[in-house]
């Protein structure tokens, strides 16, 4: 994917007016036009814990970037700053659960699925412990780079048994995904939106249920099974396709562990439609392969299978419009992929 | 089912030098089970656990859940052996069960599990994980404002981890007076004698240097381990304790001390009896 660093790129003249402006430090996915809600998760927590003595909130100098920093202001006394520590974070989140609280634990993905994965294999997962990792930057949402780009972090922790992976779409979501989370006795690994969340699935009626894949439209030409922000695009871009009669389909699969296996039959059980999953995440090892596996052991085989997800690479860094175009997972690339898959 | 072959004894007024001695035999025997194994480690810290289950600890043998408690916690998975004898001595898990350590579907796993044993109250084996557990329980301590201590015994060998360390400067900043961090430095892991493998001395003044609260003493002197134990748990400091004990690799059994490469120690079927009939004639 990327050049040699000693090759300069070639950057087209300036037009008249200058440059469009790209930077890799507007962290927001919000479009301009999208209805957004703040903080989200901080709020959602910081209003349950009002009701929840047993929850305390833990972090590795990432409570501003996790939006943990609502939760902390709120409930002082529960709110535990770890330092930059994500061995020590997961270790002191086993001992704090052991101990009989609920600790909602944040940091960035990557760090959490890389650097810390030993102590979440065993300090937590292992003993079955009650912790929630809660964390941001998930897939491609971030024009950094590698270091923090959580492109295999999925693939990462379905691999842990006792491991509950929830990746929501909105603000909406995870507002009930955080409690559904809570009632849930045992580890959550859940990907988190942060900053100002766009609100998308009110409009659908839709309610998150944990372990519940929910079709929020039919299609007859292709169905869209997609998790985490790719079901904004995936929603949008069925409403694009539908103005040229193409009719497009979109199963939300907020839950990646377990899967709703009866759901996904169903909905692949149909006929002669075009199924494509959709995330934001590598191709290997995440919802895709998940749902080709749930197929294939059921003998369930739709017309066509295509994956829209990020390919086998480290990524570029880069505005994350840009990076999103480049990677195939913008809504016009999913809207250009559908059409050209359907022929 | 009695809970000891010396009914009474879990019980009994014996001296912690005694204990320590029935530590040794219940591991060698354990050892024995299996051939092989962590035998040099167990006698070594057979003293410390003699003063940990028997003087220090407050703990319900007869309710090892009990809340309580001081927790007492295993990052050193392979030292299961000589916690399991201290846990038998102790009257937490009975004698008769000593003949299935490392077998199928034993309560008494090679490495410790916390879901397999009473009184094994983390996984440990994944070395360096434990101080970062007990931080987290202390906190959680604190917060339930109990007045329950948490010791971890952890090795030298763990010490070459960096998340020790990160949990060693969070118990400082945390000011957690209510752990109790124990450094089994008998100088020997996988690759050979440990400061040889990543030296980690000097080690007392690095934990001070934490904002912890320092002792080192000889870890097979019963006496030295009781003032230090006392010192640690009256200490009227804001500050997490450690206690850095020196221990010689297969304590008591002066033939397998003498082994240069003891980590794993191989004992060939002759030399258990041998070894159980030099710590016979070694009986306080």
């Amino acid at each position: 994917m990327r050049r040699s660093k000693y090759e300069r790129p070639v950057r087209e003249p300036a037009p008249e007016g200058g440059r469009a402006k790209t930077s890799a430090m507007i962290a927001s996915i919000a479009g301009p036009d999208q209805r957004t809600k703040p903080a989200p998760f901080g709020e959602a927590l910081a209003t349950l814990a009002q009701s929840r003595p047993q929850i305390v909130g833990m972090t590795a100098d990432l409570s501003k970037y996790t939006d943990l920093h609502v939760f902390a202001k709120a409930h002082p006394d529960r709110f535990y700053q770890m330092g930059m520590a994500e061995q020590l974070l997961m270790g002191a989140a086993a001992g704090m659960a052991r101990e009989g609280f609920q600790p909602f634990v944040t940091t960035y993905a990557v760090f959490a699925s890389r650097r810390a994965y030993d102590f979440i294999c065993m300090a937590i997962a292992e003993e079955n412990l009650d912790v929630k990792i809660v964390c941001a930057l998930p897939g491609l949402t971030t024009g950094y780079g590698p270091s923090h780009q959580a492109t295999e972090d999925l693939a990462i922790f379905r691999g842990l048994p006792n491991m509950t992976i929830i990746d929501p779409c909105d603000a909406h979501e995870i507002e009930q995904a955080t409690v559904a989370i809570a009632d849930h006795p045992g580890p959550v690994y859940m990907r988190l939106l942060r900053g100002h969340v766009p609100l998308v699935l009110d409009e659908y009626g839709y309610r998150f249920e944990l372990g519940k894949a929910k079709v929020l439209r039919d299609g007859r030409d292709c169905m869209i099974v997609s998790t985490g922000l790719m079901t904004m695009g995936a929603l949008e871009a069925a409403t694009l396709l539908a103005r040229d009669g193409v009719d497009v389909g979109v199963t939300h699969v907020p839950t990646i562990k377990p899967l709703d296996e009866a759901t996904l039959l169903e909905v692949a059980g149909r006929t002669g439609r075009l199924m494509v999953v959709a995330e934001n995440h590598t191709i290997v090892g995440g919802l895709g392969e998940a749902v080709a596996g749930v197929l294939l052991r059921a003998g369930v085989i739709p017309a066509a299978f295509k994956q829209i997800a990020l390919p086998d690479a480290f990524l570029d860094a880069g505005a994350l419009p840009t990076l999103h175009d480049r990677y195939g997972i913008s809504t016009p690339k999913v809207v250009e992929r559908v059409r050209g898959w359907l022929g | 089912m009695t809970p000891n072959d010396d009914p009474g004894a879990a019980r009994a007024n014996l001296s912690l030098a005694e204990r320590a001695w029935r530590i040794r035999r219940h591991a060698l025997r354990m050892g024995e089970v299996q051939g092989q194994g962590y035998i040099a480690q167990a006698l070594g810290i057979s003293d410390v656990l003699a003063v940990s289950y028997f003087h220090a600890l407050n703990h319900r043998p007869e309710d090892p859940a009990w809340e309580g408690r001081d927790r007492f916690l295993l990052s050193i998975g392979h030292y299961a052996i000589a916690l399991y004898a201290a846990l038998i001595e102790a009257g937490v898990l009975p004698e008769d069960e000593l003949d299935s350590y490392g077998s199928d579907d034993s309560r008494l796993p090679m490495s410790g599990m916390a879901a397999y044993t009473p009184g094994m109250e983390i996984t440990g084996g994944s070395l360096g994980q434990g101080l970062s557990v007990a931080v987290g329980m202390a906190l959680g301590l604190k917060r339930k404002r109990s007045r329950s201590f948490v010791y971890t015994l952890f090795s030298d060998g763990e010490l070459d981890e960096g998340s020790v360390w990160e949990a060693a400067m969070s118990a400082g900043s945390w000011k957690l007076d209510n752990l109790i961090g124990i450094v089994d430095v008998n100088n020997m892991q996988a690759d050979g004698p440990s400061r040889g493998v990543l030296n980690f001395e000097p080690l007392l003044p690095k934990f001070e240097a934490f904002g912890w609260h320092a002792q080192r003493v000889d870890g097979n002197d019963i006496e030295a381990l009781v003032a230090a134990f006392d010192a640690a748990r009256n200490l009227d400091e804001p500050r997490p304790r450690i206690i850095i004990c020196d221990t010689k690799m297969a304590k008591g059994v002066p033939f397998l001390e003498a082994r240069e490469r003891n980590h794993f120690l191989r004992v060939e079927p002759d030399e258990w009896a041998q070894a159980l009939d030099v710590l016979e004639a070694g009986r306080p």
